[in-house]
C-alpha cells in the first residue's frame, strides 16, 4: 500500500473537491440564509412567514439529504469509474 | 377502559415487541454484541441509526424547546440534522474502510499511542453519561405522566427499566429492536401531530400545516401565534434573535457534536461496505428528517393550542377558571410538573410573560391593568410533546401511543449510549490497557457492570438535571464537538498531526469546554456548585455554555496542529494508515495493513 498510484491521488482530490463544494451549499442554507442573512432575506414571504425563518425549520434538513444523497452517488460512482470500489 | 391503562396497554405492549426481538437476536460473541456482525443493509441501518439518535431530547424535550422560544431555537433542528452531512463526507465511510469496532480503537491506532486512546475513552465517557442523563431526564418525565407518579419516582422506574433492557442485549439485539422502535416513534409522533394539523389548519401533513391559514381566523397560522403570545407580552414566536453569534456556534456545536459521538460512529461499522456507509448517512437522514420536520409544527401549533385552552375567548378576554380546567392539566399536576398558584386570587388561570426581559417588563404595566399579579401557571417545557394530544382533545389512544413513543426514544438512546460506554470501558479500557489477556466473558462482564454504573449515575444526577432534556442532551454535544469529532477529522484528512498534538488537542478542547460548562451548570453537574449564574450577562461575549462546544473544537483543532508542527511527523507506517483509510479498496482486511 506504499506507493499509492496517480489514480489514488485523483481520487482523493476529487473527493476533496466534492466535500468543498457541498459544505459551501451546507454552509449557504444553515449559517446563511437561517441565521446571519435572515434580515437580508425578510421581505420573501413563504406561508405566513419570511424565508429565512422556513430554512431554518424546514429548507436546510431538506437541502441536507439532497447533499448527503448527492454526494454518495458521486463518490460511489467515482470508486466504480476508478476501480477503486470494494469488489 | 380508563386512560391509565390504554397507557398501561400501549406501552406494556411495544416493550414486550422489543424484549421478544432482543431475546430472538440474543448476542452470542463479543464482536456481535458490539457491532451485529457486520450485515445490516443500508435503509434498516438508516432506521436502526435514526431511532438510536432520536431520543428523549428529539421525542419529548425537542419541540417543547422551540415552542417556548420559537426561531431560536430552531438552531436544534438545523444542528441535529446538519452533523449528518459532516458524518456521510467527513468520518463514516473511512471509519468503516479502518474497520474496528470503536472509536477510541481508531484514535489508538492512529495516533500509535496508548495515551491517546486512554484521553479518547475519557472524553467518550464524559460526553455519554452527559447524554444519558438527559435521557433519563426525558424517561422520568414520560414514566411519570402514564404511571401517573411524581417526577423523582418516575425517574427510578427509568432508571430501572433501562437497566435490565441494556443489559439483556447487546448491539445485534439493539439493531433489530431499534428498527422496531424507529417505527413506534415515528408513529406516535406523527399521528398526533397529523390530527393536530388537521384541526388547526385542515392539512393533513404537519410541515404543511405550519405554513397554511388558521381556519378558526383565516390568518397563516405562524402570525396568528405571533399575536395571541404577544398579546400575552411574550416575544413573538417567529422573532429574529439579536445575539447571530450564539445561535451560530450553538448550531455549529451540535452539528459538530452529531459527527463526535461515539454511539452514532459505532454504526457506520455496522455496514457491510464503505458505499454503505455513506447511504446509511443518507438514509438515517431520511429517518430522522420525518421527525425533524414534523416537530418545528408540533411546536407552533401546541403553543397555540395551550394559549387557547388556557384562554378559551382570546388572550384579551378572561382566562379559564381553574376549577374549569382540563383533565390533562390535572394529570400533569400530580407529576409536580405543572404547577398553578393563584396569586390575584380570581380563581383563574393567568398565563403570561412576567419575566425580566424588555418584552416582559413593557408588558407589567398591560398586566397590572388586567389585575394580574404574575404569572400563575409554570409548565414544564419537557411535558409539552407528551401533553399535546391530551391538549388537543384526542383520543386516548393516541395518548397512549405518545407515552410508547416517548419511552421508545429514551430508552433505545440510552441503551445505544450504555452500549458505547460500557465497550470503551470493557474493550478500550479494560482489554486495550488494562488486562489485555481477559476472557470474552470476562468482558461481557465488565461491559454489563460498567452499564450498571453509568446508568446508577446519571440516575442520581437526572434528580436535578442541568436543564431540560435537549438542553443537557446539548451538552454533551458540545463536549464531543469540542473533543472527539476534531481528532477524528484530523485522523483521516491530514497525515501530519502527531500522538502529541492529537493528545493535546483533545485535552485542550474537552477541558476547556467542560471549565466553560461547568462554571455555569455546577460542577460535575453537581447542584449548587456553579461558579456564576446562567444568564446571559455572565456569558463570555454572549456565548451560551450550550454553544462553547464549536469554540472547544477549535481550540482542539489549533493545539492539535500547533504541537504537531513543532514535533516530529508520525511514522511512516502510520501515513500509510491514512492513506489505506481514504480509499475504499479491500475495506474488508483493513486492520492488517
Amino acid at each position: 500500500m506504499s506507493n499509492h498510484s496517480a489514480k489514488e491521488e485523483a481520487y482523493w482530490k476529487a473527493n476533496l473537491r466534492l466535500i468543498t463544494g457541498s459544505l459551501i451549499i451546507w454552509a449557504l442554507v444553515s449559517y446563511g440564509a437561517a441565521i446571519l442573512f435572515r434580515p437580508l432575506l425578510a421581505g420573501i414571504s413563504i406561508g405566513g412567514t419570511d424565508l429565512g425563518f422556513w430554512f431554518a425549520s424546514q429548507g436546510s434538513i431538506l437541502t441536507f439529504i439532497a447533499l448527503i444523497f448527492f454526494y454518495s452517488w458521486r463518490m460511489n460512482k467515482l470508486d466504480k469509474t476508478l476501480g477503486l470500489d470494494e469488489e | 377502559m380508563s386512560q391509565f391503562a390504554i397507557n398501561l396497554l400501549f406501552v406494556g405492549g411495544s416493550f414486550a415487541l422489543y424484549i421478544a426481538i432482543a431475546i430472538w437476536a440474543r448476542a452470542g460473541s463479543t464482536k456481535e454484541f458490539y457491532v451485529a456482525g457486520g450485515g445490516v443493509h443500508p435503509v434498516m441501518n438508516g432506521m436502526a441509526t435514526a431511532a438510536d439518535w432520536m431520543s428523549a431530547a428529539s421525542f419529548i424535550s425537542m419541540a417543547g424547546l422551540i415552542s417556548v422560544a420559537g426561531y431560536a431555537n430552531s438552531a436544534y433542528l438545523m444542528g441535529w440534522t446538519g452533523g449528518y452531512v459532516l458524518l456521510a463526507m467527513l468520518l463514516a465511510p473511512y471509519l468503516r474502510k479502518f474497520g474496528k469496532y470503536t472509536v477510541p480503537d481508531f484514535i489508538g491506532d492512529r495516533f500509535y499511542s496508548s495515551g491517546a486512546r486512554l484521553v479518547a475513552v475519557a472524553c467518550l465517557i464524559i460526553a455519554s453519561v452527559t447524554y444519558v442523563i438527559g435521557q433519563m431526564t426525558g424517561a422520568g418525565v414520560a414514566f411519570s405522566r402514564f404511571l401517573e407518579v411524581e417526577s423523582g419516582t418516575g425517574l427510578i422506574i427509568a432508571g430501572v427499566v433501562v437497566f435490565f433492557y441494556a443489559v439483556l442485549g447487546g448491539m445485534k439485539g439493539i439493531t433489530y429492536t431499534q428498527v422496531a422502535q424507529y417505527v413506534v416513534l415515528i408513529i406516535a409522533y406523527t399521528i398526533p401531530a397529523v390530527f393536530i394539523s388537521l384541526q388547526l389548519t385542515g392539512n393533513p401533513i404537519p410541515p404543511l400545516g405550519l405554513l397554511s391559514e388558521h381556519t378558526e381566523s383565516g390568518v397563516p397560522l405562524l402570525q396568528k401565534l405571533d399575536q395571541v403570545v404577544r398579546e400575552l407580552g411574550f416575544q413573538d414566536y417567529t422573532a429574529d434573535v439579536p445575539n447571530k453569534l450564539n445561535m451560530v456556534l450553538f448550531t455549529l456545536s451540535l452539528m459538530i457534536g452529531t459527527a463526535g459521538l461515539p454511539h452514532v460512529i459505532i454504526r457506520f461499522f455496522t455496514v457491510p461496505k464503505v458505499s454503505d456507509a455513506r447511504w446509511s448517512a443518507g438514509w438515517a437522514l431520511v429517518f430522522i428528517a420525518l421527525l425533524y420536520l414534523t416537530a418545528p409544527a408540533v411546536a407552533s401549533m401546541a403553543r397555540l393550542n395551550l394559549l387557547t385552552t388556557i384562554y378559551p375567548d382570546g388572550p384579551t378576554a378572561d382566562a379559564i377558571r381553574y376549577e374549569d380546567r382540563p383533565d390533562w392539566i390535572k394529570n400533569w399536576e400530580q407529576t409536580g410538573l405543572i404547577q398553578y398558584q393563584d396569586k390575584n386570587g380570581d380563581g383563574r388561570i393567568q398565563l403570561y410573560n412576567d419575566g425580566n426581559d424588555a418584552k416582559g417588563q413593557a408588558f407589567a404595566a398591560t398586566a397590572a391593568e388586567r389585575g394580574w399579579a404574575g404569572n400563575e401557571m409554570i409548565v414544564n417545557n419537557d411535558i409539552l410533546v407528551l401533553a399535546n394530544p391530551e391538549i388537543a382533545n384526542l383520543p386516548s389512544w393516541v395518548v397512549g401511543l405518545i407515552a410508547a413513543g416517548g419511552l421508545a426514544a429514551a430508552l433505545s438512546t440510552a441503551a445505544g449510549l450504555l452500549l458505547a460506554i460500557s465497550s470503551a470501558i470493557s474493550h478500550d479500557l479494560i482489554k486495550g490497557s488494562i488486562n489485555p489477556k481477559i476472557s470474552e466473558k470476562g468482558e461481557l462482564l465488565a461491559a454489563r457492570i460498567s452499564m450498571a454504573v453509568a446508568i446508577v449515575v446519571a440516575t442520581w444526577l437526572g434528580m436535578n438535571p442541568p436543564g431540560f432534556a435537549a438542553q443537557v442532551v446539548a451538552l454533551a454535544f458540545g463536549i464531543a464537538a469540542a473533543s472527539i469529532f476534531p481528532a477524528l477529522m484530523m485522523g483521516i484528512f491530514s497525515k501530519r498531526v502527531n500522538n502529541k498534538g492529537a493528545v493535546a488537542g483533545m485535552l485542550a478542547g474537552l477541558v476547556s469546554t467542560c471549565t466553560y460548562i461547568f462554571m455555569y451548570l455546577g460542577w460535575f453537574f453537581i447542584p449548587g456548585t456553579a461558579s456564576f449564574a446562567n444568564t446571559p450577562e455572565n456569558w463570555l461575549l454572549g456565548i451560551s455554555p450550550l454553544s462553547f462546544g464549536a469554540i472547544g473544537a477549535m481550540i482542539n483543532f489549533l493545539v492539535a496542529f500547533a504541537v504537531s508542527y513543532a514535533t516530529e511527523e508520525p511514522p511512516k507506517e502510520i501515513q500509510e494508515l491514512v492513506e489505506s483509510v481514504r480509499y475504499p479498496t479491500g475495506a474488508g482486511q483493513a486492520v492488517n495493513h
